[in-house]
């Protein structure tokens, strides 16, 4: 049944949650520092950071189990504050996924229902439909005691759902399943987000979890929202080195800015020579130097008398292997630190011995300026 | 041993093989209970079985007659006395376990849930009255309620009642108001153990999906809890139906329970065979009540959801 809904509905621009100006604090230490965010009603949105970043008082803030010590919280242009957990339109996936141990896999899912006093067949009927919903027809009979990791956290999803919720936050729901089941049911919760439609708003600190679900994803660091964007963006523009490193492996040069103005940045960096960029919408200088940023994947080995338009020169001095991929780490002279470079094993990167001399092709669009 | 370092090492020590008997892993479980189990058998299951056998058997003025009846278990059952000894027993120890499970859960969910760090300290407050000896305390309820008691005299004092009443001591009330504080702490403590066990985010998700406090409380906490409810309740419940003291001490007359009566067999009357026939149908009835209890609450548990 899930099978064939697509995977990118369009959005609607009508917004679902309003974060305006939040902080949270406890004592002198603040969990969440002024923070404004604005999800769109249909998005699948993911709160990504290291623990303690704030992302999950901030979810639990728009649940209604924390409130904020100043700011308000907007979900469907109703005000939340001083509203209870109870009487929110919300719905939430607990990281333990709180499985009422007893009761059975149905009386879990009717759990929200029951207060609704509903008619008995309807209630049965959404029940079952939200069974289906996450693939877990016919097991409504089983306690919760008797069920595997998987198949709690789909319980967990299916008594959210059975609610239809205007919003269902996600609490690091997948971090408990093992790396399989993990990458299946990433799949999975998009595909059902697509097909239910409503608001997803899930935590995480998985960078490849945000990035494989999200329509966008907001990056957190130490109780501030560093930066907005959609997934494609986020990993290829970053808006500085803590995003940038925290999703995924970035080679850093230092630069110094010879020119700036609205668009565009002429950066002198030692390895790469003078570039120029695009200039991030965020960029704001900070005296005269700068970072320049490249993924380890977008430098390319050229092999034989391949040449590029944009190439550095260097020597392999460390060599990994991992299967589908080699990392190779490069000595460029003039750089102080060696470039990292993942390169596919389908022309022979795993057998480059170490100490070899190679030239490394570039794309200058893959080249990210970042403030210092 | 140079050549067992340098080569392959010997998987076994070569030391005297043991016993098969001893290696079975059965056999080490029970050498190991053994001091226990001999000390249970010696004080528990003897005891027992020498009560049980004089209950079948008859007292001959000084010497005991071990023709094998029936009559003592006649007369407990059917001689009005013991009946009624019995049946205010199980009523004044049914009363007593269910308002101590009813006054010890708030007291245990307060600390459980809204004890903060001073959960320890609290329960280290509820244990104080423990320090002291248990007929102390029995007798300090005896100056509470007695004649001219702190009671009493307060009554007065405010100018509620004009005389002193004599109705608080020395009746199965006073008995019930004793008991029900002196077992308090061991109904506290298991329905404290049991909520401490709750998983807070069970109540949070009870919340999520729509319940206010009272529902998530009813449908959810109480449930999860009803394994520390039902030893409270047994705790309190089976060494209440004998209890001696207590009656013996603010009784009096009317407050009179099966454990002086089966004290009275084996003291004063000397007619230890219907004393031992008392005893075994108090064991028998306490053991089927306590049953019950156990299927009753777990049928309140059920209804919950």
């Amino acid at each position: 049944m899930l099978e064939r809904v697509q995977t990118e509905r369009t959005q609607s621009e009508r917004t679902m949650i309003e974060i305006r100006d939040v902080t949270r604090s406890y004592g002198s230490f603040k969990a969440l520092d002024n923070a404004s965010l604005a999800i769109r009603e249909g998005e699948f949105f993911s709160l990504l950071g290291p623990s303690g970043c704030g992302k999950t008082t901030l979810l639990r803030m728009i649940a209604g189990f924390d409130n904020p010590t100043s700011g308000s919280i907007l979900v469907g242009g109703q005000p939340m504050d001083g509203i209870p957990p109870n009487r929110r339109p919300t719905n939430m996936v607990f990281q333990s996924y709180a499985i009422f141990p007893h009761l059975n896999v149905e009386q879990n899912v009717a759990y929200g229902l029951k207060r609704l006093k509903l008619a008995a067949g309807e209630e049965k009927r959404r029940v079952e439909e939200a069974l289906a919903q996450v693939s877990l027809t016919g097991l409504g009979k089983r306690r919760a005691t008797e069920l595997s990791g998987g198949q709690r956290q789909r319980v967990a999803l299916a008594r959210a759902l059975v609610m239809r919720p205007k919003v269902l936050l996600l609490d690091e729901p997948l971090s408990a399943l093992d790396k399989k089941l993990r990458e299946q049911m990433q799949v999975e919760l998009r595909r059902l987000q697509q097909a239910v439609g409503i608001t997803f708003v899930l935590v995480t600190h998985d960078q490849y979890e945000a990035l494989a679900m999200s329509d966008r994803i907001a990056v957190m660091f130490g109780g501030r929202i560093a930066q907005v964007a959609s997934p494609k963006e986020i990993y290829q523009r970053p808006v500085n080195r803590q995003v940038a490193d925290f999703l995924g492996g970035m080679n850093f040069v230092k630069a110094e800015i010879v020119e700036e103005n609205g668009a565009s940045l002429v950066l002198d960096t030692l390895g790469f020579g003078r570039v120029k960029t695009d200039k991030p919408k965020a960029f704001v200088r900070n005296g005269g130097k700068a970072t320049l940023g490249i993924r380890p994947e977008r430098l390319r080995v050229l092999w034989d008398n391949a040449t590029a338009k944009f190439e550095v020169a260097g020597k392999v001095v460390e060599r990994h292997y991992f299967g589908e991929i080699t990392h190779l780490i490069v000595e460029i002279p003039g750089l102080e630190k060696p470039l990292s470079v993942t390169e596919t094993n389908d022309f022979g990167a795993d057998d480059i011995p170490v100490g070899t001399s190679i030239r490394l092709g570039y794309d200058p669009e893959a080249l990210v300026a970042m403030a210092d | 041993m140079t050549a067992a370092a340098e080569g392959s090492p010997a998987l076994r020590a070569a030391g005297p093989r043991r016993s098969p008997l001893l290696q079975s892993e059965a056999a080490q479980g029970f050498a190991l209970i053994s001091p226990t189990f001999v000390y249970a058998l010696i004080l528990l299951v003897l005891p027992i079985l020498v009560v049980i056998a004089h209950s079948f058997w008859t007292q001959n003025y000084l010497t005991i007659d071990h023709t094998f009846t029936l009559e003592n278990y006649r007369i407990a059952l059917t001689e009005p006395i013991y009946r009624d000894l019995l049946w205010r027993s199980l009523y004044i120890s049914l009363t007593v376990s269910l308002l101590t499970v009813v006054l010890a859960y708030p007291i245990a969910y307060f600390i459980s849930f809204h004890g903060g760090r001073h959960k320890s300290l609290w329960l280290f407050l509820i244990t104080i009255p423990f320090w002291t000896s248990y007929l102390l305390r029995v007798m300090s309820w005896k100056v509470i309620l007695g004649y001219n008691g702190v009671l009493n005299s307060g009554l007065m004092g405010l100018g509620i009642i004009s005389e002193p009443s004599d109705a608080l001591l020395y009746n199965s009330t006073a008995v019930i108001i004793t008991l029900t504080h002196a077992w308090a702490t061991f109904a506290i403590l298991p329905i404290f153990v049991s909520l401490e066990k709750v998983d807070r985010t069970l109540v949070e998700a009870a919340t999520d999906l729509g319940d206010g406090p009272l529902r998530s409380f009813l449908r959810v906490t109480l449930p999860l809890s009803a394994p520390g409810v039902i030893s409270a309740a047994l705790i309190v419940m089976i060494p209440t139906v004998g209890d001696y003291v207590t009656p013996k001490l603010v009784g009096g007359k009317d407050g009179v329970m099966i454990a002086n009566a089966i004290q009275a067999q084996f003291g004063k009357a000397a007619n230890w065979p219907l004393g031992a026939a008392l005893s075994v149908t108090t064991m028998v009835i306490v053991s089927l009540m306590a049953g019950a209890t156990v299927l009753i609450i777990r049928a309140l548990q059920r209804l919950a959801r």
